[in-house]
């Protein structure tokens, strides 16, 4: 045996380090964060300079009802996830359905809003520059969202098949922790898009 | 004393078929089978870009040339930027990242294997389709083939309008292709960093290497993300007929420029950080001193983080900003010299009353040195905003940014080549050819980049594909091409160097160098599982604790 393991026998020093899947996780979301910033500056920078119509403040509807459904959905996956910490199986995959269901009515609530502009006020990606930067940003948000429902449904169906148990804990905080990124993000689109931009 | 005693003896594998070789290295998670793939795809494109270099440079031999088109010539410049930062820099650099990150931090693997796996296809898949224009994007339009836009594509040039075919989707999705390839690589970086260090190894006793590439790590996430968005905003533009960069709608071309820069500049940091690595690598072994001034180099190489992301505008002077605009970004442009300073005092504080051993990866540092400082200094003229009016897109800023990557990067990784090809080889490479590499490259790139601020004083501009002849640019265009040759020629040797070394060179043993980082303690090349036993370490440098008892770094630090 070299010198070096010699000396880890005798000396037992304490070894903490930050848990690859959170750092990962955090690191990701940084990422993101960057791709939101750029998009929220051209909006930003973008308000008000539309050659014609339709504009923000005739066609805009604040969907109050959905955002707290998005956003009440982070308190659940984070009950969800403490639930599963606690050795709670069950009430973890009730909460994490309600998670899902929070997440795809918020999906729905765009869905109908999208349909109302694009035929109801004509107003498509093209139409002018609000469109480009509205669609642009509410979809990459959007996007962001129907990523994340696709990964919590993958998470359900291994819990209706019995494969979550309590020490996949870490993994489903992880998760846990990109979703509640996109419910931050959504505030910070509604406010630019809803309140500065209307 | 040896170190051997870490690593078991190597045992030779049974030779199997080709096709199942070749399987494992396409299907593999190892980092250190990613990182060789990463070097080999990077030196590939190398001598592709370094061909499209060229080609422009014979062209411009002479006023009046007409060696190739002018539509060949727009080619060829922008796919030499585009390759030569997105397919030949970029991509070495995390090969290197990965080959020796988890050896130098006493671990198996990086965090995320399969992630590592997964990125270094999307870089590779990126290249093969930028290159795939040649053929795919004539589209029916019968428009040019390969991308023709610069390597920074300013609106409205990329428009349907002016862009018609599909050149410019090439470039754009072979970026967003391995932009993605990059996030994942640097995502795997820092969390490998922060989670996997052996037993012992506090932030604070970390190779140099790994704490700079950990914030390297940090500027790809913060720079390249942008750079996605802006693609995709282009990509909305282009195929959903969306106006963020069109002018006729009320868009803005400015803001693409802005969108580019954020990226752009601290792109060149994400591409010199990890130079700085090799250099406070290779200087403390072959000075046989530990480096000067370990916490101020990790203290000013995150100072250089930060600032980088605040200076992106000086790529701008010249279209016409306010005069706060261009004030702040004049003095944050001077304030990023102050950190890069300290480091340059750190490596010469570190060689200064060193034993210094001239050997090949010694002396492109040392040149690297030399050269990196004097292209910071033209980055301070130019940095001053009304001096960069007079030098703004002209031939100057040519050799100014060539001298970074070229005279800085491209040294100091060529001194990584060196130092670290015992360790991934096994094998040591020749000493004479490296030496003649050296030589031949340095006259080379002091013919080409000296000679190349000249014109460009003179107002010659970039990208002109001929020029008049009496301006006074005919000689210094003469020299500038004559020094290419020399280049390849040293480019030659090099891959030479490395072919004959691989197959016929001496047998290099563990540890050629008596260094003092961990992955001189494991085999050459190393086992897949890289230790035998996890390393505990009680100093920055373990391998001098191991090979001193009497006299260990710990006490001291």
């Amino acid at each position: 045996m070299s010198a070096m393991s010699m000396a880890a026998a005798e000396q037992k020093l304490e070894w903490d380090r930050p848990a690859r899947g959170r750092v990962g996780m955090f690191s990701l979301i940084a990422a993101e964060a960057a791709i939101f910033t750029i998009f929220v500056v051209a909006y930003l920078f973008y308000i008000g300079k539309s050659l014609a119509g339709p504009l923000p403040k005739d066609v805009l509807s604040v969907p109050v009802f959905y955002t707290i459904c998005l956003l009440s959905s982070s308190l659940t996956i984070h009950l969800a996830a403490n639930s599963l910490r606690r050795g709670s199986v069950r009430s973890f995959g009730i909460l994490w359905l309600v998670t899902i269901t929070l997440g795809a009515t918020f999906m729905y609530g765009t869905a109908t809003e999208w349909h109302r502009l694009i035929y109801d006020e004509g107003l498509t990606i093209s139409t002018n520059l609000f469109g480009t930067t509205y669609y642009s940003l509410v979809g990459l948000h959007g996007f962001h969202v129907v990523v994340g429902l696709l990964a919590l449904s993958t998470v359900m169906v291994f819990t209706l098949l019995g494969d979550v148990r309590p020490e996949h804990a870490e993994r489903v905080d992880a998760l846990s922790l990109y979703w509640h990124f996109v419910d931050v993000v959504w505030i910070v689109v509604f406010t630019v898009v809803y309140v500065i931009g209307r | 004393m040896s170190t051997d005693a870490m690593a078991l003896p190597r045992t030779e594998p049974a030779s199997r078929p080709i096709v199942a070789r070749l399987h494992d290295w396409v299907t593999t998670v190892d980092h250190k089978r990613l990182g060789i793939l990463y070097l080999i795809y990077a030196l590939v494109f190398l001598l592709i870009a370094g061909v499209e270099a060229m080609i422009m440079r014979i062209q411009l031999i002479r006023p009046h040339n007409d060696f190739i088109s002018p539509q060949v010539f727009n080619r060829m410049f922008t796919m030499h930027g585009t390759t030569m930062i997105f397919f030949v820099i970029m991509p070495v650099m995390f090969g290197f990242a990965n080959y020796l990150i988890p050896l130098m931090i006493g671990t198996r693997d990086m965090a995320f294997p399969r992630l590592n796996a997964f990125s270094f296809w999307m870089t590779a898949f990126g290249g093969l389709l930028l290159y795939f224009s040649l053929v795919g994007a004539n589209g029916l339009y019968g428009a040019g083939n390969a991308p023709d836009v610069g390597w920074f594509a300013y609106a409205p040039l990329t428009s349907r309008t002016f862009s018609v075919g599909h050149s410019t989707d090439f470039w754009t999705l072979a970026l967003l292709v391995s932009g993605f390839g990059s996030i994942g690589t640097a995502v795997n970086i820092i969390a490998t960093v922060l989670c996997m260090r052996c037993p012992g190894m506090t932030l604070a006793k970390m190779p140099l290497f790994a704490w700079l590439n950990l914030v390297m790590a940090g500027l790809v996430i913060l720079a390249v993300s942008p750079l996605t968005a802006a693609q995709i905003m282009l990509l909305v533009d282009r195929y959903l007929g969306g106006h963020f960069f069109d002018t006729q709608a009320g868009g803005s071309a400015v803001i693409w420029m802005h969108f580019f820069w954020v990226f752009g500049h601290p792109e060149v940091y994400v591409l010199v950080i990890p130079a700085f690595a090799f250099a406070s690598e290779i200087i403390p072994v072959f000075s046989r001193k530990p480096i000067f001034g370990y916490p101020v180099m990790v203290g000013a190489t995150v100072a250089i983080g930060f600032i980088s992301m605040s200076v992106w505008a000086h790529h701008m002077f010249t279209v016409g900003m306010s005069s706060a605009a261009n004030n702040f970004f004049v003095i944050s442009t001077m304030a990023i010299a102050v950190p890069t300073g300290i480091k340059i005092f750190n490596w010469l504080a570190t060689m200064w009353g060193g034993k210094i051993e001239f050997k090949t990866p010694m002396l492109f540092c040392i040149a690297f040195l030399f050269q990196f400082l004097i292209a910071g200094l033209t980055g301070i003229m130019q940095g001053a905003a009304p001096f960069d009016w007079h030098l703004g897109n002209s031939y100057f800023v040519v050799a100014h940014f060539h001298y970074v990557i070229v005279g800085g990067i491209l040294f100091a990784l060529f001194g990584a080549f060196y130092y670290w090809f015992p360790k991934m080889s096994g094998k040591m490479y020749s000493e004479t050819l490296g030496k003649l590499h050296f030589w031949l490259f340095l006259i080379g790139f002091h013919l080409t980049f000296d000679f190349m601020h000249i014109p460009g004083l003179l107002g010659m501009p970039r990208r002109i594909y001929t020029y008049e002849p009496g301006r006074g640019w005919d000689t210094w265009n003469l020299i500038v091409t004559i020094g290419v040759f020399f280049q390849a020629a040293g480019i030659l040797v090099f891959l030479g160097n490395l072919l004959w070394s691989y197959f016929r060179g001496k047998a290099a043993g563990s540890d050629p160098w008596d260094g003092w980082t961990l992955e001189w303690s494991t085999n050459s090349p190393p086992p897949a599982y890289n230790f035998y036993t996890t390393p505990l370490v009680q100093s920055r440098r373990p391998l001098w604790d191991l090979k001193h008892p009497d006299d260990p770094d710990w006490k001291y630090e």
